[in-house]
């Protein structure tokens, strides 16, 4: 007996949820050959505001939790993603990828998410710091999260790519607004689906599919954004979020600037803060 | 006309009210109430006033949500609502430093954009009217202060009156007061009435808001009646909250007291003003409450002399909604002053 096809639709995610564009737009998601794999939402920069103001409510809750539960949770989202290991793989292969070269980036993103929440609670050691100085002080360093992060994840490698740029931000407290691989959104959507299934809080990753010729620019110009990763943006957008990191000094990540296995990418995404204690005799 | 009775429980209180009095009324209230005015005359008047339909006050305030107000409409909306503002502080951590600060924000709500005019009124604790008076003096920002024991208002009428006086003496030019809803809902509006009377009178020059707490009424009609009872007392502007109960003011609870205020002016010619409080934290539901109160009332009240917000959080997001205008950058708010 033949059975009515369940066909998924691939929505946003803002805040916990899965809505739909707020503009009713989508567009079309294609394979390698061309064909249409489904239409996935197209996010307006009204998503992207609601998506910032998710972020900014989810910021402090994910920065006050300890070190070693922000680590127990991106470990539970490595737990979760070898769950849809075979799904992923399927998506990958439709983008043109062979069997084995996707089970490989399946395989290596996971062990990424792996490496990364062990580094929770050890990057505040490596960063951090007991300073000397001429007086009867302790003067200590200490690595703070920056804040609302904007992830512009790159086109290549689909799923690896996503997860290099997305978890290391998550590490020392940040939440994020990712712009997805426009050629790739229906990993990313997975990958959404995957974090809303591993006890990351509601608002700390916020996924949108779309256009990032016409995202970037507010992403950019946005005063409640401390950060963007330019990781996955092409040379006319890097200039454009230079340019609109300005008004209120965001840092910015460059394009090549850290492997995506590399602590530095953690260590982008914090401040330093400073405190000077007595040390008494 | 009349569809509901009173509310139960009305008929076992009038013994203890029997006093009637001759009230001197505001000349311009005459006609719309008796000479003698008690407990049944009230309660006689109170069902004559005809009960809300509750859907279609849900349908109208839906379908006058939904309107888009863009661009230069937006900008305009956004300037007459910081000119209605009554930037509120009520708290019990409240001090005189805090209280100067609020008036420094009332002046010039965005120090970097002397184009953005000064709010109506700050509203304030009675203690600290005076404080409040020497940091506006001057400046044409009205101080307002709630009296009457606010929030619960359960006291004696005589202290309320009392704290009126004191309140005026110090210098506020606007009197927020809250009515008895326990005997308004006993069906005891002489009570009601009487305080509210005597309370204006204790007001002398300084105007009186009167606060319906409709979050406490239970129903529309009540919040209807109270409303007329109110603008019959005296009020020069009926309020819907304290901020301190859920929930506070509403769009349908406002759209019924609009209603009221157009009747009264129907039957009185008075123009009595209308003051939303409590809950109203964004531009986009202010713009929907002045979209309301010109659909209802029309231009002749769209002035802070007839319409005010109460709130305190919502000026940020008016001076955020402003320079996302004037910039074309989502603002964030760490790059305004908190109170």
């Amino acid at each position: 007996m033949s059975r009515l096809e369940v066909r998924k639709t691939y929505k946003l995610y803002i805040d916990g949820k899965f809505p739909r564009s707020e503009s009713g737009r989508s567009y079309p998601a294609l394979g390698a050959d061309g064909e249409v794999l489904a239409r996935v939402a197209r996010a307006s920069r009204k998503d992207l505001r609601d998506a910032v103001r998710a972020a900014r409510n989810a910021q402090e809750g994910w920065a006050g939790a300890t070190a070693y539960n922000r680590g127990q949770v991106i470990y539970r989202i490595a737990e979760t993603l070898e769950d849809r290991a075979g799904t992923f793989v399927e998506q990958l292969m439709e983008l043109g990828y062979t069997r084995a070269k996707s089970e490989k980036e399946v395989a290596d993103s996971v062990d990424l998410v792996v490496w990364y929440a062990g580094w929770a609670d050890k990057f505040p050691q490596v960063l951090g710091n007991l300073n000397p100085v001429a007086g009867p002080f302790f003067n200590i360093s200490v690595p703070e999260p920056t804040g609302v992060v904007g992830v512009v994840a790159p086109e290549e490698p689909a799923l690896y790519g996503l997860v290099g740029t997305v978890v290391p931000v998550m590490v020392p407290g940040n939440v994020s607004v990712v712009l997805a691989a426009e050629g790739a959104p229906m990993p990313a959507i997975t990958f959404a689906e995957v974090l809303a299934t591993s006890d990351v809080p509601a608002g700390v990753v916020n996924v949108l599919t779309g256009s990032k010729d016409e995202l970037v620019p507010w992403l950019a110009d946005h005063m409640d954004v401390d950060a963007v990763d330019a990781t996955g943006a092409p040379q006319h957008l890097v200039e454009r979020i230079e340019e609109g990191a300005v008004h209120n000094v965001k840092r910015t990540l460059l394009p090549g600037e850290w492997s995506l296995r590399s602590p530095y990418r953690i260590a982008a995404f914090t401040e330093t803060k400073t405190v000077w204690h007595p040390k008494g005799r | 006309m009349r569809i509901c009775g009173p509310p139960t429980g009305a008929d076992g209180h009038r013994a203890r009210y029997p006093d009637p009095v001759t009230i001197a009324h505001a000349a311009d209230r005459s006609g719309i109430l008796p000479d003698r005015i008690t407990t049944p005359t009230l309660r006689t008047f109170l069902r004559s006033v005809p009960s809300v339909d509750e859907v279609g006050v849900a349908e109208r305030v839906a379908a006058l949500s939904t309107r888009s107000i863009k661009k230069e409409s937006k900008r305009a909306a956004l300037e007459m609502i910081v000119r209605m503002t009554d930037l509120t502080t009520l708290e019990g951590k409240d001090t005189p430093g805090r209280v100067a600060q609020l008036c420094a924000k009332a002046i010039r709500p965005d120090p970097t954009d002397p184009s953005i005019p000064s709010v109506a009124a700050v509203c304030v604790y009675p203690t600290m009217v005076r404080h409040a008076v020497t940091a506006t003096e001057g400046t044409g920002v009205k101080v307002a202060s709630v009296a009457t024991y606010f929030p619960s208002g359960m006291a004696d009428t005589k202290l309320k009156v009392e704290e009126t006086r004191m309140v005026v003496a110090d210098g506020a030019h606007e009197v927020d007061m809250v009515i008895d809803r326990g005997a308004f809902l006993a069906g005891e509006y002489f009570k009601v009435f009487d305080e509210i009377r005597r309370v204006k009178e204790a007001c002398g020059e300084a105007h009186l808001k009167v606060i319906l707490e409709t979050g406490e009424l239970v129903t529309l009609d009540n919040v209807r009646r109270a409303s007329m009872l109110a603008m019959a007392a005296g009020a020069d502007f009926i309020k819907t909250s304290t901020g301190k109960v859920s929930p506070a003011a509403t769009l349908p609870v406002t759209l019924v007291m609009l209603e009221a205020i157009r009747d009264f002016h129907d039957a009185t010619g008075v123009m009595v003003g209308m003051k939303p409080a409590g809950g109203i934290r964004t531009a986009k539901d202010a713009i929907r409450y002045l979209v309301l109160f010109n659909e209802t009332l029309g231009h002749p009240w769209m002035t802070p002399d007839l319409f005010r917000f109460g709130a305190s959080s919502l000026l940020n997001d008016i001076l955020m909604q402003i320079r996302w205008l004037d910039t074309g950058r989502y603002q964030s708010p760490n790059y305004f002053t908190k109170d």
